[in-house]
């Protein structure tokens, strides 16, 4: 891949030019590469050393280290961080399995093009480009449990009205549901793109041999699109179990009165800057941070493994 | 066989139909709400037929400041955007052609890592060096987001741009970085939009980083909308519009983008 070296460069050019051209390698890397190691690898390694130690209160106070005290006070606290990690797992869970189902769906409707494929595809792009907080607020007046529509409809069908995001065990799935809405359209996105890289031939070879539709999708196209799918749950997983704006923006500081849509991201924001509880909020960061690259990594190893 | 085929064109318009709805009608509500009174809001009569009025958004642009908050959420996010392609651009094009791949990859664990661990340590930093609500640590902490983006977007687009362009300008005197200047750059210019508008749009999109580091002055558009929200009863009206400012220059932007944003938030897709 290497392009080719200084020999090309010309007698006439300058010193600095030539050193220049020698060294482009880091010369090209290095601005982007120190913003890296200053703003994200320095803060990485202060969250670790936050962790082990009794920050709280303000940002100048004197702080001592406790070892891995913090980390075993999160992990046995049962009232907050393990409902929090529950939570967390089914949010993403519930989110994740819904936006690749629907997300195959609706790629496989749209993969034969057809008239007014232009209007679909906008509709398709309006809800990822809409402002998160935004649409929490929208979802927000649609749920609202009195003058929402969302309880006008199910009144129509005869459905009494449901508390939504007010009610203690509906309001996490609720979140869900609009994670559904806004991000479904992603999925679609890359599952379309990877459909539409796949070659014709095997498709059209199980369809002389008298495939049914199903058939041919169960055992021809799913899996030459095996690959495509764990690329799109791996990029939705991520952010979904990052997601902080719409459950901020509709449940406010600590997810809640009864921290309903608490996930571990909530969590570890609120401890860190609404109860300034800095220690204690860089030991569940670590832990969040491991987990994300545990399932990560299990999902790319079972991937690479079968497919 | 032919009757198959039409019974499946009938279902996938219908199904279609119910997919396209099912996007639109929240934000078209969205949108309706912020036309209408607070009275309004609450009669169900009124649901698709009111007299529609401006007094949201002369209360929310005139009493909120919103001219302030849309600046600011513009400036960080172009500026974001300019300084992650000047850094991300040459950076990407050398992890492309030399293959590194473990810089790449520690420059794509900011994907990975949640935001939340960096706001503690930036706002132990900055709010000791009194940065804290200027617009440097604004800008800094939405490149956090821009710059991987940036880099991810535009190795992928190297990767596919032929080497043999380069070597011949190399064999016409050019010195390497003149190749990239004159011909790797200016065919990368569909890759640098791409990159270039989703940064803009995820910056502009971004509330947690605002919501820790910004100040009074400084206030992005998600954040001064979640300060909407008070206490007592919700301005559903306002809020509503509010909702509709933040939102709606971002869809104008992606309706004539389309082609761009698809082609970033799919690469690598196919790659696997």
């Amino acid at each position: 891949m290497a392009a080719a070296g200084s020999l090309t460069t010309s007698a006439s050019t300058p010193a600095w030019a030539r050193w220049a051209n020698d060294h482009r390698k880091w010369l090209f890397a290095a601005p982007a590469m120190a913003f890296v190691a200053v703003l994200i690898i320095f803060p990485v390694g202060w969250t670790i050393y936050l962790s082990l130690t009794d920050a709280e209160g303000s940002v100048r106070a004197e702080k001592s280290f406790t070892g891995l005290g913090n980390y075993l006070d999160v992990l046995t606290d049962t009232a907050r961080f393990w409902p929090a990690v529950l939570r967390t797992v089914e949010f993403t869970g519930v989110a994740l399995f819904f936006e690749v189902v629907l997300g195959m769906v609706v790629a496989l409707l749209l993969w034969r093009p057809f008239r007014g494929e232009k209007w679909v595809r906008v509709a398709i792009l309006l809800p990822l480009v809409a402002t998160p907080v935004a649409v929490g607020m929208m979802w927000r007046l649609i749920f609202d449990p009195n003058i929402g529509f969302a309880n006008q409809m199910l009144g129509w069908v005869g459905i009494p009205p449901q508390p939504w995001l007010a009610g203690e065990n509906s309001a996490l799935m609720t979140t869900a549901f609009m994670d559904i809405w806004q991000w479904t359209p992603m999925v679609v996105l890359i599952l379309l793109a990877g459909l539409t890289a796949l070659p014709e031939e095997p498709n059209e070879a199980a369809l002389v041999d008298g495939a049914s539709a199903w058939q041919r999708f169960r055992y021809v196209t799913l899996p030459m699109l095996m690959p495509t799918v764990i690329v799109a749950i791996l990029l939705r997983g991520i952010d979904a179990i990052k997601t902080f704006d719409i459950l901020y923006a509709t449940k406010g500081k600590g997810g809640g009165s009864y921290h309903e849509v608490e996930t571990l991201n909530v969590y570890a924001y609120g401890l860190s800057f609404d109860y300034n509880e800095y220690g204690i909020a860089s030991a569940v960061l670590i832990i969040f941070f491991l987990i994300i690259v545990g399932s990560m990594w299990a999902l790319t190893a079972r991937g690479k493994e079968r497919y | 066989m032919g009757r198959r085929h039409t019974s499946y064109s009938v279902f996938r318009v219908v199904a279609l139909a119910v997919v396209v709805v099912s996007l639109l009608a929240p934000l078209i509500w969205m949108l309706a709400a912020s036309f209408k009174t607070n009275v309004d809001i609450y009669d169900s009569s009124k649901a698709v037929i009111f007299s529609p009025t401006l007094e949201n958004y002369t209360k929310v642009l005139k009493q909120a400041n919103y001219a302030q908050y849309i600046f600011n959420s513009f400036w960080v996010a172009f500026v974001s955007t300019t300084v992650s392609l000047l850094i991300g651009v040459p950076a990407a094009y050398s992890m492309s052609r030399f293959s590194m791949n473990r810089s790449a990859l520690v420059v794509l664990m900011a994907r990975v890592i949640p935001g939340v661990s960096l706001l503690v340590p930036w706002y132990y930093v900055f709010s000791n060096l009194h940065m804290v609500g200027g617009y440097t640590v604004l800008i800094l902490s939405h490149m956090f987001v821009a710059l991987p983006l940036v880099v991810y977007i535009m190795i992928g687009y190297f990767d596919g741009l032929p080497i043999e362009l380069e070597e011949s300008a190399l064999v016409d005197g050019l010195t390497p970085i003149g190749a990239f200047r004159r011909i790797t750059l200016p065919l990368s210019v569909p890759g640098i939009a791409t990159a270039g508008i989703l940064s803009f749009i995820f910056s502009w999109n971004n509330f947690m980083f605002a919501l820790v580091l910004s100040g009074a002055d400084t206030k992005t558009l998600p954040v001064a909308i979640f300060n909407f929200v008070g206490y007592a009863s919700i301005d559903w009206g306002g809020l509503m519009a509010a909702a509709t400012v933040v939102t709606l220059p971002i869809m104008v932007i992606a309706l004539f983008t389309q082609k761009y944003i698809v082609s970033g938030l799919t690469a690598g897709a196919t790659k696997g």
